[in-house]
């Protein structure tokens, strides 16, 4: 009953602050600069027509009443039309939005893949040269500013080398139905392997740009929590009983040393997100950071 | 036995250097090797930007057509740029740059946040609802899309990047203060401050700000390094500083286009945050491990 009773609080103070975040959203759309009929209709418009998509558009109430509009249409899950394309914003987001998701799953795959076992053998060998190695990659990739990192990646992999397409999610002249938005899966879907592999090759450059950060974010939070792990009794209990190492590293330390881990991998998601505008803008990837980028821009 | 020892120790302490939170700390922070390496790194950074005008005879804003695209060599250091700039010039006037938005946006941040943490912590009831959820609602942003935001209504310059910045950060060091003014209230000393009549004004500026203050060092210098890498982005964006500004992260979406002919206008401002960046979080590692060992993980 506690934990029911905490849970419904919880829950409870969510509500204040979506009803903040709402408001800065609109204060936002509201400040910046600029007429959304003028944008709409174009500098050329007759002061008439303008006047009269301001009053369909409902610009001409006062801030507080557009506020709660728009706080309805929330509710009933309508965000609006895109004032560019004139599409509903939700049918518009949905391709950008696994666009997005796809990229952001694949670098943390490759952030907690690499990380954490990065981490693990670090720990394991401590001040080994591996040990040195890794911290010192991950120490650089703490400081790595993300839009810097693609724009080498682009520049060795892509062009100097030409190993990796440089831009975009597959090649634009060889497309495969869009069921999902999500373009491996698309690409099983057909049966098209040629494809799979095509869409693989452009998820591996941002993939590797988005995810360095968390990556050394994790390997570093993974190897100290590992330390302290492996000095705890238990494991010299394990070690004792003539477990081998490799069994005590990963079947015993590693449940418990993974409990950090784990709140960081939940933490890095959301800074995912900041990232991936970036990431999106230098590898020209059709998803909600450039989207967002763009719509900055446009006033929608 | 123990007689002779407690006789030893007044002894032992008159030769001793004497022992303050402080100094133990800044002998721990001499011996780690990694922290003295990011007080060079940075230590180098401020010599440039400082002396910039007696390193290099070019200036960052004017260059010959004819020079443009140069590889490294004797006279350009770090090549040329497609306006023919001296591409060494434009970084250590770069530095300048970035050096100042990392330090200013910080302390506004830690200034800011110092203030609504106060309050929230010290008078606790409504405003701590009110400030605490403001910082909730802020840090459900990305802060890099809430800067953005920000610069996109005051319009896009080095200086409302530098604001939005600042702003974006306010929670993190509001929410720091705030959870250590909350436990340094229930201390003893607090409460016998309060006891003798102390002032509330009192207490915050005697006891609670001097004990709050390693972690907000600690914070602030991992900050920086934060800031730097956020106003950089903000540049390559287009939002922050503008042409011919030589700022970081403005020269490298200026000269992307130019890698293949030219990598070296993008290796080297993209090198140069890295190493910066690099510095700070050397140097915020170190002083966490010296000032206060309970954070460390």
């Amino acid at each position: 009953m506690a934990l029911l009773a905490y849970t419904i609080r919880r829950l409870l103070m969510l509500i204040p602050v979506l009803l903040g975040m709402s408001l800065i959203v609109f204060a936002i759309i509201h400040a910046i600069p600029g007429d959304p009929a003028l944008t709409i209709l174009g500098e050329k418009a007759s002061p008439q027509a303008l006047a009269d998509l301001r009053e369909q558009l409902g610009l001409n109430n006062p801030w507080y009443m557009q506020y709660f509009h728009y706080l309805g249409n929330l509710l009933k899950g309508d965000l609006g039309v895109s004032l560019h394309s004139k599409a509903p914003i939700t049918v518009e987001m949905g391709p950008y939005l696994a666009a997005t998701i796809e990229l952001t799953l694949v670098s943390m795959l490759f952030a907690v893949f690499i990380g954490v076992n990065a981490g693990i053998i670090s720990a394991w060998k401590q001040n080994s040269w591996f040990d040195y190695t890794c911290m010192l990659i991950a120490l650089i990739g703490v400081s790595m500013p993300v839009f810097w990192l693609g724009l080498m990646e682009q520049w060795v992999f892509a062009q100097e080398l030409k190993w990796l397409p440089s831009i975009g999610r597959d090649n634009p002249r060889d497309p495969v139905a869009e069921i999902t938005h999500f373009y491996i899966i698309d690409s099983i879907l057909a049966g098209r392997w040629d494809h799979f592999r095509d869409v693989v090759e452009h998820l591996i450059l941002p993939g590797i740009a988005l995810g360095t950060i968390p990556m050394a974010i994790i390997a570093r939070i993974t190897r100290s929590s590992m330390l302290e792990v492996m000095r705890s009794d238990y494991i010299r209990t394990a070690r004792a009983k003539g477990l081998g190492q490799f069994f005590v590293v990963y079947k015993h330390a590693l449940k418990n040393a993974l409990i950090p881990v784990l709140t960081i991998v939940g933490v890095q998601v959301g800074l995912l997100i900041g990232g991936a505008v970036l990431t999106e803008t230098i590898f020209g990837w059709p998803g909600v950071g450039r989207y967002i980028y763009t719509a900055i821009g446009n006033r929608d | 036995m123990a007689e002779t020892h407690v006789q030893t120790v007044p002894v032992k302490q008159i030769n001793e250097p004497i022992s303050s939170p402080w100094r133990d700390a800044w002998r721990i922070l001499r011996k780690n090797k990694m922290a003295i390496l990011g007080f060079c790194i940075i230590l180098f950074f401020v010599l440039l930007a400082i002396l910039a005008p007696f390193i290099t005879p070019y200036e960052y804003d004017k260059g010959e057509l004819v020079d443009k695209n140069l590889p490294p060599s004797a006279e350009h250091w770090f090549g040329t740029d497609y306006n023919g700039r001296d591409v060494f010039t434009r970084v250590i006037y770069g530095a300048q740059i970035s050096l100042r938005v990392g330090l200013f946006a910080v302390i506004g941040s830690i200034v800011a946040g110092t203030f609504l943490g106060l309050l929230a912590g010290y008078y606790g009831k409504w405003i701590d609802t009110l400030i605490s959820r403001l910082f909730d609602i802020m840090l459900a942003f990305p802060s890099i899309l809430l800067a953005i935001a920000i610069v996109a209504i005051l319009g896009p310059s080095l200086e409302n990047a530098l604001l939005a910045i600042a702003i974006v950060n306010v929670p993190t060091y509001g929410r720091l203060v705030r959870s250590r003014v909350l436990s340094l209230k229930e201390e003893e000393y607090v409460m016998a401050a309060r006891a003798i009549g102390s002032k509330h004004s009192h207490i915050i500026v005697q006891h609670i700000l001097p004990n709050s203050l390693a972690p907000i060092i600690v914070t602030g210098t991992l900050g920086i390094a934060t800031a730097i890498i956020e106003a950089a982005a903000l540049g390559f964006l287009g939002l922050g500083a503008q042409a011919p500004q030589p700022e970081w992260g403005l020269m490298l979406s200026d000269s992307r286009q130019y890698i293949q002919k030219a990598p070296w206008t993008v290796i080297f401002p993209g090198l140069s945050i890295m190493l910066t960046v690099l510095g700070f979080n050397l140097i915020g590692d170190g002083l966490r491990d010296a000032l206060d060992p309970r954070m460390k993980n």
